[in-house]
């Protein structure tokens, strides 16, 4: 009984271990934007709000987080519809080395974001295309198109075969059978890969930060206040970043949820 | 609408494997057609090349006396029920139904009306606004069929539908599926590799082996005059024995057997004439032997001598009984008795066949 009792303990210290210490940075930091004082450090001076205040009023700020919301949710739609259509071709086709072809189309993952922005860097300097928001987003896309490919490819059944079939059996052409058949029976994982694909580039700095100029997305934004300094102004910025982060997550388990409910 | 198909000499072949060989069948406008043999046989290869969603390898396939060799799936006048029914999960019933319609270009409310009318004929009505996962399987099975048979083809395919249903609703559906077929009068292909089935609902039986079609004719026709012996033993229990033709005797052939020698009528062998001396096997079914009751001395009857009772069950209607001949111990056969039969173990009881129900076919020649 004792041993039960102990162990038990044991499980719950570390469970709220783990928890802590995956937790505890952004507690501080949520809880140090709300600081009544000029420096977000301990000890908590008394409960205001006026650094959110301050950042909804700084107007280069929210032009960030604008440009990221637009660029976030405009690349995973691209990642998302080439990916889709990759996954479509090489699990519907036969396709000259398909397994090489895959590999390739997943390999991005395995770089480095800042290997990945040199090379788009170098690769757009020798075009001649100008760094804009345009620019990042392409980042964003070569980062984001592997991830896409991979979750709707691992989604597209044999079962689904038969289902296509009797939809062109029916009198549907290729492209109505992938619009009105195989597009809305994979929602679950297009929107998996949309969702993580805009959390993901909605975070990114490296290529954010090597690839744009004159408009910057949000994480680049916050580098640059943080070069002025610690400031609680950059803990309530963080902390809007988180919540919309969560925010997009619960909206990603809840659709995914239901969806595993009623298959 | 309703069309007939022709097939003419058509193969198939997957790499080395010959799935179909040179088939060639003709089916009528309105016929009840089904493809029935083993896994492996080709009906479900026959039943893709007539969808179009295989290509033969040589031969040609006409509907309504137009070549559709070549032609896709969404081009022919034919239209499939696959056997996981292959239904669009994310689309009420209406939907479903209405896909072909709407391929067509059918306006929305033309559709909605025609798709009721449709989940009308099965019987699913008041479900059109649920999901196919809301459904039992049975019901499943009559949406993929309405929606089938929605678009009005000339010739519906149906892939073993109803092998994923449990007994009773498979017997069920059958009979649905039957009165369906007579009322829309649409020419159906039906695929399967349950005799019972087969024979339930078929104008025709075509019995398939090897990609190759070794009968065809109405389900009595198939069972009790089988043209060859892969039919005769796939169509249900069967007894094999040997002979070998002796002589002629006017209308009959004397074939000696194990049993002793018999005259058969002409119309036996119905794989062709036999030529004196040819090794020949007999095919008797379990319910022609007839009970100790019946034998006695009528018209048409051969004795096969008396044999001892080895087994015996109850099956309800009948009793089957293994049984060893006393002139042949080596022998078993199976027999059906009468329910009320007093039998046991060990008991002789004498054998009797009419002439007109055995069929005699060439033996297979040891390779």
């Amino acid at each position: 009984m004792l041993r039960h009792r102990l162990s038990t303990l044991l499980a719950v210290i570390y469970a709220a271990a783990l928890f802590g210490f995956i937790f505890l940075p952004v507690a501080v930091l949520v809880l140090f934007s709300f600081q009544d004082g000029r420096l977000p450090v301990p000890p908590f001076n008394g409960f205001s709000l006026q650094w959110y205040e301050a950042i909804f009023a700084d107007r280069k700020l929210m032009a960030a987080l604008l440009n990221s919301l637009i660029v976030a949710t405009a690349s995973s739609a691209v990642a998302c519809l080439l990916g889709f259509m990759a996954a479509y071709g090489f699990a519907r086709y036969k396709l000259p080395g398909s397994v090489l072809q895959r590999g390739l189309l997943i390999a991005p993952m395995t770089v480095s974001y800042l290997i990945i922005a040199l090379g788009l860097l170098t690769v757009l300097n020798t075009l001649g295309i100008g760094l804009s928001l345009w620019t990042v987003g392409i980042g964003h896309v070569v980062i984001n198109l592997p991830l896409c490919f991979a979750i709707i490819y691992s989604s597209m059944g044999d079962h689904h075969v038969n289902i296509e079939r009797a939809a062109r059996d029916l009198g549907a052409s290729d492209w109505k059978v992938m619009l009105l058949v195989t597009a809305p029976m994979l929602m679950p994982s297009i929107l998996a890969s949309f969702f993580l694909s805009v959390t993901f580039s909605w975070d990114e700095f490296i290529i954010a930060f090597l690839l744009s100029r004159f408009n910057v997305t949000l994480p680049v934004e916050i580098w640059s206040l943080l070069r002025s300094g610690l400031n609680p102004k950059t803990n309530a910025i963080g902390s809007v970043v988180f919540l919309a982060s969560i925010a997009l997550l619960a909206i990603l388990e809840l659709t995914l949820f239901r969806k595993k409910n009623t298959p | 609408m309703t069309a007939a198909v022709s097939i003419r000499t058509v193969s198939r072949l997957f790499h080395q494997f010959t799935a179909l060989n040179e088939v060639s069948l003709e089916i009528a406008a309105g016929e009840f057609i089904v493809l029935l043999g083993p896994s492996g046989c080709g009906k479900t290869t026959l039943l893709s090349i007539l969808g179009g969603f295989l290509l033969p390898s040589s031969g040609q396939v006409l509907i309504a006396d137009k070549d559709m060799t070549f032609v896709p799936p969404a081009r022919r006048p034919t239209t499939t029920m696959f056997q996981d029914y292959a239904l669009f999960p994310h689309m009420c019933l209406r939907d479903n139904v209405g896909f072909g319609l709407r391929m067509r270009g059918m306006a929305r409310a033309e559709r909605y009306e025609k798709a009721f009318g449709f989940l009308d004929l099965v019987g699913l009505k008041a479900s059109s606004a649920k999901k196919p996962h809301e459904l039992s399987g049975g019901q499943r099975q009559r949406v993929a069929l309405a929606r089938a048979l929605a678009v009005d083809p000339d010739v519906l395919l149906l892939d073993e539908p109803l092998g994923a249903l449990d007994l009773k609703l498979r017997r069920q559906m059958q009979d649905e599926l039957k009165a369906i077929q007579k009322r829309v009068g649409t020419t159906f292909v039906h695929v399967t590799h349950d005799q019972e089935e087969a024979m339930a609902i078929a104008d025709r039986i075509v019995v398939m082996n090897a990609g190759r079609i070794e009968d065809v004719g109405a389900p009595a026709e198939i069972y009790m005059r089988p043209k060859s012996l892969f039919s005769a033993g796939f169509m249900g229990e069967v007894n094999f024995l040997d002979g070998k033709a002796i002589a002629r005797d006017d209308d009959d052939v004397l074939v000696e057997t194990p049993l002793g020698r018999l005259a058969l009528p002409a119309t036996a062998f119905t794989a062709g004439d036999a030529r004196a001396g040819q090794k020949l096997s007999l095919v008797i079914r379990p319910e022609h032997f007839r009970g100790p009751a019946e034998t006695a001395g009528s018209p048409g009857s051969l004795s096969l001598g008396e044999a001892r009772i080895t087994s015996s069950a109850f099956f309800g209607t009948h009793q089957r009984c293994h049984v060893a001949p006393v002139s042949s111990p080596s022998l078993s056969l199976v027999v059906h008795m009468p329910q009320t039969a007093q039998l046991a173990d060990g008991v002789c009881v004498p054998l009797a066949v009419q002439a007109a129900d055995i069929v005699a076919l060439p033996a297979v020649t040891e390779a």
